[in-house]
């Protein structure tokens, strides 16, 4: 049972910055998700809070108490590795027990409560197996169970569903989620599959070249993105961005773009200049009166939905619509948007401009 | 089978590739089988031609086998007068052996000394190169060291020459050191070439190691120390292994230190044995069963570690 919180943390790595000062919560019981592209410091992150790497300036505080320069064994945090890194000359039973006998637990209890953790996986009946030839699933349940055998006060997971495939990420994802409700211990995940993190999480960290740009809840995050990067990494298709050049008041919730005029959240900062207008596929509606006017280009079909590729004077566009909608590529349609759920971006600097929408949510 | 595979070999080539190893290993045992049988003869059998090869035949190829030439590597022996052979009946096999050339036992001979500081120079190297070796080789593939790079190209420097080019400093250094002569000297000195050879390979080993393993012994809870030598160790066995098979044959085998700076205390046996001297000329027999005997100790260690040494002469060419 732990809260986690990351102060001003950054790491450098020789001329490298691999994080720049970086600041979050993580509280107590909470599934809590690093998302970002390869390289943009998640692990490194999740490694200083375990303590295998230290943070170059900044504090890390576990229930309050600052650890930041400590060794790994005195923090209490287990780690999940993505390469499982169970012991190779070990079998199951002494993989779970190793953490035990560093404490120096009497044998009798050790047996006991690896018992119980092989229990709780079911995997009862591979204890004494060595651990080379065990299945991906099978391997991925002992470095779990090597994680919760001794009850830390957190874990850290590196990817642990990585180097599973498909068909069984998406189970074993479930077994964690569900494991983790069960145990109520502070997890933080790290992972680069933006679905994933939405899947499991209760929160997410998304970063983005040593920066953390946005945390909030998967919601949050889809809805009310802070950043152009944000919105552009979150969701399938992405949200789109049309791109105009304008003048905005600090309390107005109309803007024109192209010449046509749409609603959007009322803003609470007023910009000039070089400007995104971002919109989620499933916001965007096919209406032949529309006056914002664009050429179908090609249609996508995905069974209850299907994804609508249109060239509009802004920019290439993909909207979400029905299956049961008609569309045909070559026609030349308008376009409708939802106007609560629109989000203006600095495309200079990516942020997101200040509005009735996003107000409160915005970091990074 | 009849579908062609790239893998699977085919039966003839089965056993066209089973023929080519066995003769092969046929041909280059001949000279170890030679020097084997050599052991078993008498000095006479030994030199002569047409040469003898058959053991306890009577025919024209055939030799009774002796442990005159083990005797005679164990022992120094004089000849004595017919009066004193009468006198002084055989005390045992081994006299009884000698007493055909009038000569009688009057000691143990030096190959039995000369052997064990073999042992002790040898082994006692090998374990010093793999045990600096490990260590080294742990801090270079883990640690961020200025000047690794060339640190290490300096370790494998000190073998770009022979060592035997500097002879004659190593010579006057350890005549002021008062190091020649002795074991200590000469296991330093086999250690010091070794080292690069331990060095470079256990690295690596140890880089082919994936720092998981010992990061997930630091989360469970054990210092840096204890997750070497609890995890990285038993992981690089193999290559460990290797390494001091490789580090033993040499000091085991080497002939041209061992013959500059030892004489009477630190002698090896590969100086030693060509001096084996017989009654008229070279004893041959005792001199093939000094290497016989010689040969043993690296064959017993090989082959105990041979299961380490395939997996580890085919390592990083295989991964798992």
């Amino acid at each position: 049972m732990a809260e986690i919180v990351i102060k001003n943390v950054r790491k450098e790595f020789g001329d490298f910055v691999a994080v720049r000062e970086s600041s979050f919560t993580i509280e107590d019981g909470e599934f809590f998700m690093l998302l970002g592209p390869s390289g943009c410091g998640k692990t490194t992150t999740l490694r200083m809070i375990a303590g295998l790497e230290l943070p170059t300036s900044g504090e890390i505080y576990l229930d309050g108490e600052e650890i930041g320069q400590r060794p790994p064994s005195e923090r209490d945090i287990a780690f999940v590795f993505q390469m499982f890194a169970l012991y190779p000359h070990m079998n199951v039973y002494n993989n779970l027990a190793y953490p035990l006998k560093s404490q120096g637990m009497e044998r009798a209890a050790v047996r006991a409560k690896v018992d119980e953790v092989a229990g709780i996986l079911g995997i009862h009946d591979i204890l004494k197996k060595p651990v080379g030839g065990l299945s991906g699933g099978d391997r991925q349940r002992v470095a779990l169970g090597r994680a919760i055998v001794r009850e830390p006060k957190a874990f850290m997971m590196d990817e642990p569903l990585g180097a599973l495939d498909a068909e069984f990420r998406e189970h074993m994802a479930e077994e964690l989620r569900a494991l983790h409700d069960r145990m109520g211990a502070t997890t933080v995940y790290v992972t680069h599959d933006q679905l994933e993190a939405m899947q499991m999480g209760d929160k997410i960290v998304v970063m983005n070249n040593a920066v953390v740009e946005q945390f909030g809840t998967p919601q949050e995050i889809y809805d009310k993105p802070a950043t152009m990067f944000v919105a552009d990494f979150i969701g399938s298709p992405s949200m789109n961005f049309l791109n105009f050049r304008g003048k905005v008041a600090g309390d107005t919730s109309a803007v024109t773009m192209h010449d046509a005029t749409f609603s959007v959240p009322q803003l609470r900062e007023p910009f000039e200049g070089d400007m995104a207008f971002g919109v989620r596929p499933e916001n965007i509606r096919l209406s032949d009166s529309a006056p914002f006017r664009a050429k179908i280009i090609a249609t996508e079909y995905l069974g209850t939905t299907q994804i609508v590729t249109l060239e509009t004077p802004a920019g290439e566009v993909k909207a979400r619509i029905s299956s049961q909608e008609s569309a045909t590529a070559g026609d030349t349609v308008g376009l409708e948007f939802d106007a609560n759920t629109v989000t203006l971006f600095d495309r200079q600097s990516g942020r997101a401009l200040k509005s009735e929408l996003n107000e409160g949510v915005l970091h990074g | 089978m009849s579908s062609f595979s790239v893998t699977e070999p085919t039966n003839r080539t089965k056993w066209f590739a089973g023929t080519l190893v066995i003769a092969y290993a046929l041909i280059t045992m001949i000279p170890l089988v030679w020097i084997g049988l050599t052991g078993f003869k008498s000095p006479a059998d030994a030199i002569s031609y047409p040469p003898k090869y058959v053991i306890g035949s009577d025919s024209e190829a055939g030799f009774q086998p002796t442990l005159e030439g083990y005797v005679n590597l164990f022992t120094t022996r004089t000849r004595q007068t017919q009066d004193y052979l009468d006198a002084n009946p055989p005390e045992n096999w081994a006299d009884e052996i000698v007493r055909q050339y009038d000569m009688v036992i009057v000691g143990p001979s030096k190959f039995g000394e000369r052997f064990m500081n073999s042992v002790i120079i040898g082994f006692g190297s090998t374990f010093l190169s793999v045990f600096l070796g490990t260590l080294a080789a742990y801090a270079f593939s883990r640690f961020k060291i200025p000047l690794a790079d060339d640190l290490l190209f300096f370790i494998l420097s000190t073998r770009m020459m022979p060592p035997i080019a500097v002879a004659i400093p190593i010579f006057l250094m350890y005549r002021q050191l008062g190091l020649s002569d002795t074991h200590l000297g000469m296991i330093l000195l086999y250690t010091a070439v070794n080292i690069s050879l331990a060095v470079w390979l256990l690295k690596s080993f140890i880089d082919g190691i994936p720092t998981e393993y010992e990061e997930a012994a630091l989360i469970d809870g054990y210092t840096r120390f204890q997750a070497f030598y609890k995890v990285v160790l038993p992981q690089a066995a193999t290559g460990i292994a290797s390494t001091a098979i490789f580090c033993l044959i040499f000091a085991w085998n080497e002939y041209a230190f061992a013959v500059l700076l030892t004489t009477a205390n630190a002698q090896t046996a590969p100086p030693f044995i060509p001096t084996i001297i017989g009654i008229g000329g070279l004893d041959w027999p005792a001199i093939a069963a000094g290497v016989t005997l010689f040969l043993l100790p690296v064959m017993i260690f090989t082959i105990l570690l041979r299961k380490h040494l395939l997996r580890g002469i085919t390592f990083g060419a295989v991964r798992k």
